[in-house]
């Protein structure tokens, strides 16, 4: 009942004229960030933080919370339909988004993605309004082996990526974890695998490798061939862009799922919304019905992963809020914004400042229904860029990149890291390598590492201490069950051809 | 699960990949793989080159058992190669002259070249279409939001 009446506070601060209007001013914001590659959350919070000195307080941090927020839903617009993923939250996206939008669906897809974010950010609200501090005292119960065992699991995510070779995907995996190497180690400040260059000491920028393998690769992939200027097919009306009762049917696991593993994963510090998303996949593809037809352009698909990088906003700000620890760059920004204005996020946070805490839950639920209203309206106009021929479109998918890639460091030396993931990805798809493998290792070697090393310093180099804590075995335990179980089925298929042969 | 057994460019991408991993892995073993903090900077690379080596010996293995079984189940098909790696080409010459004539002048060439060389289409709409693009991108990223783009001696 105290959370319920908080919460009727929460709504009458929310609801004021003016935080009303600047929620709606951060969601379209974010909106905007998230639709544009390379303009992330993060760096717009850190240029508007100056401007909010002079704001009220709640205001302030009900803007900008909209901003982070409101990326996440505008992430997917480029990723389902040019295969770009704008950040790394957004990989998963991509495999069945842009598959459904060549199908002609890219305004179902589209659909799902707003309303799979709205159910999950609304859930991540709510898990941020009733178990904040439980939560944040058992993510703090998160030690380096605990994230070790937690980034296993991610990778293990590789099995159902894998298409039709494991060994391809394990290898794409690993490009991907030598990658993450690049740059210079955080313990010793050596370089590694750098050639001579000092571009690479920051190590490999993730939005131009991305961008690369996905856009530009698949960019060179559609030249192969004379387009003949055919352009893909889109259902005429609003209501035939959108998804289907049915479409909705088969995502309700997807949604529960997005919610439930995005919250969680983000209220632990580090982990993130990449995690979350491909967790999400990956379950959503290991209870499917029918994992086969997975990234060729399944709904649930699109759902299970959006929805995950939705939930994570509210996961996000539980440490943050609860015990002022940032979980990423974007919250460790918003840290930045609370300590400037005068307070001290920790435990006590929420008894000192209820109209702030209360203030911002409520913003978040206005926000959410703000930015369902403002996407679904906006998916017929966003689906029209693939009525534009591909002899068109490729030129546009090539400029954007540029411009997505140029836009986060002014370095030329990124748009050629680029162009050189470009032809890696071309060449990977030629070849049946999993492109979304080699990102997985990439966006989680480094944590991976760190954590490991970690791990072994604090036990004095005994590997033990991965399986003699109960949450690391445990996450290690099921990441092994998932790469096993494929080999098993592989055995069994077989033997089964062997005993076939014999008859 | 080992399924896809792969032609010539399958064996040949294996091979490249082994070449790769003991790259990885004798850079690797360079490194300090111990430090006075524990675990050193060769660490990780050493275990991650052993990997390659160990999963890019086993496919170059699967495709060479494959070959003389004569089982070809997965063949890459190389034909429009030429289009991509040429559109590759022109994509690397227009980032190499963003410092000479800049992001839009460039972006207009390479519109060009997409649309007549490789789509064989009529050079002034090619043109029309590389200009309103280049117009776009500067209206939106450069003069709205306020993103710097490469510019040549005419200021865009």
């Amino acid at each position: 009942m105290d959370a319920l009446g908080n919460l009727l506070v929460g709504f009458s601060v929310a609801l004021a004229p003016i935080n009303l209007f600047w929620c709606f001013i951060g969601v379209v914001l974010g909106t905007v960030v998230g639709v544009l590659p390379g303009l992330g959350p993060a760096a717009t919070i850190a240029m508007l933080l100056p401007l909010t000195l002079k704001m009220d307080h709640t205001t302030a941090i009900i803007a900008l919370a909209g901003i982070f927020y409101g990326a996440r839903y505008g992430g997917s617009t480029t990723s389902i339909l040019l295969n770009m993923p704008g950040e790394s939250s957004s990989v998963a996206t991509c495999l069945d988004g842009y598959q459904m939008a060549r199908k002609g669906r890219a305004g179902a897809a589209l659909g799902i993605s707003a309303i799979a974010s709205f159910i999950a950010g609304t859930v991540g609200v709510l898990g941020l309004m009733l178990i904040s501090p439980p939560l944040a005292r058992f993510a703090l119960r998160f030690a380096p082996p605990e994230y070790f065992a937690l980034m296993v699991l991610g990778l293990a995510m590789v099995v159902f990526l894998a298409g039709d070779s494991m060994i391809k995907a394990l290898l794409a995996l690993l490009i991907g974890l030598w990658l993450a190497t690049i740059g210079t180690d955080l313990f010793t400040a050596e370089s590694r695998f750098t050639f001579g260059q000092a571009k690479l000491l920051g190590g490999i920028d993730f939005i131009a490798a991305t961008v690369g393998i996905f856009a530009v690769g698949e960019v060179l992939m559609n030249l192969e061939s004379r387009s003949g200027g055919e352009i893909i097919k889109l259902p005429r009306g609003l209501k035939n862009l959108m998804p289907t009762l049915q479409d909705l049917k088969d995502c309700r696991f997807a949604f529960a799922n997005g919610s439930v593993i995005g919250f969680f994963v983000g209220a632990l510090p580090g982990a993130g919304a990449t995690i979350a998303s491909f967790l999400s996949y990956g379950l959503e593809k290991a209870v499917s019905r029918h994992p086969e037809k997975f990234g060729t352009g399944v709904i649930e698909g699109v759902a299970a992963p959006e929805g995950a990088n939705n939930a994570d906003a509210g996961g996000a700000l539980v440490p943050l809020l609860t015990l002022g620890i940032p979980g990423g760059n974007t919250t460790a920004i918003l840290l930045g914004g609370l300590i400037l204005w005068g307070y001290k996020p920790g435990p006590l946070l929420i008894q000192e400042h209820p109209d702030l805490f209360w203030g911002l839950v409520a913003s978040m639920y206005v926000g959410n229904v703000l930015l369902l209203v403002l996407n679904l309206p906006l998916v017929p106009l966003f689906a029209q860029i693939l009525r534009l021929p591909s002899y068109v479109l490729h030129p546009f998918i090539v400029g954007i990149s540029v411009v997505g890639v140029y836009s986060v460091n002014n370095s030329l030396f990124d748009v050629w890291l680029m162009a050189l993931f470009g032809l890696l990805g071309y060449l990977m798809r030629k070849l049946d390598f999993p492109a979304s493998a080699l990102i997985l290792g990439l966006v989680l070697g480094d944590v991976l590492e760190r954590a490991l090393r970690q791990s072994l310093m604090m036990s004095q180099g005994d590997l033990t201490i991965l399986i003699s804590r109960p949450i690391s075995a445990t996450l290690l335990l099921i990441a092994g069950l998932l790469l096993i179980l494929p080999a098993i089925r592989w055995v069994r298929a077989w033997r089964v051809e062997a005993v076939e042969r014999e008859d | 699960m080992f399924s896809g057994i792969p032609d010539k460019a399958g064996l040949t991408a294996a091979l490249c990949l082994a070449v790769f991993g003991g790259y990885v892995t004798y850079t690797g073993s360079k490194l300090d793989y111990v430090s006075d903090v524990g675990p050193g900077p060769g660490f990780f690379p050493f275990w991650i080159g052993v990997g390659l080596l160990l999963f890019s010996c086993y496919q170059t293995i699967l495709c060479l058992s494959a070959r003389r079984h004569r089982r070809a189940l997965v063949q890459s098909n190389w034909r429009g190669s030429s289009r991509a790696l040429a559109g590759w080409s022109a994509m690397a010459i227009s980032i190499f002259l963003y410092r000479w004539i800049g992001f839009a002048a460039s972006f207009v060439m390479l519109t060009c070249f997409f649309i007549v060389g490789l789509e064989r289409r009529p050079i002034f709409p090619a043109f029309a279409i590389g200009v309103a693009l280049a117009l776009s991108f500067h209206l939106l990223f450069v003069t709205a939001l306020g993103v710097s783009l490469p510019t040549g001696p005419w200021g865009f």
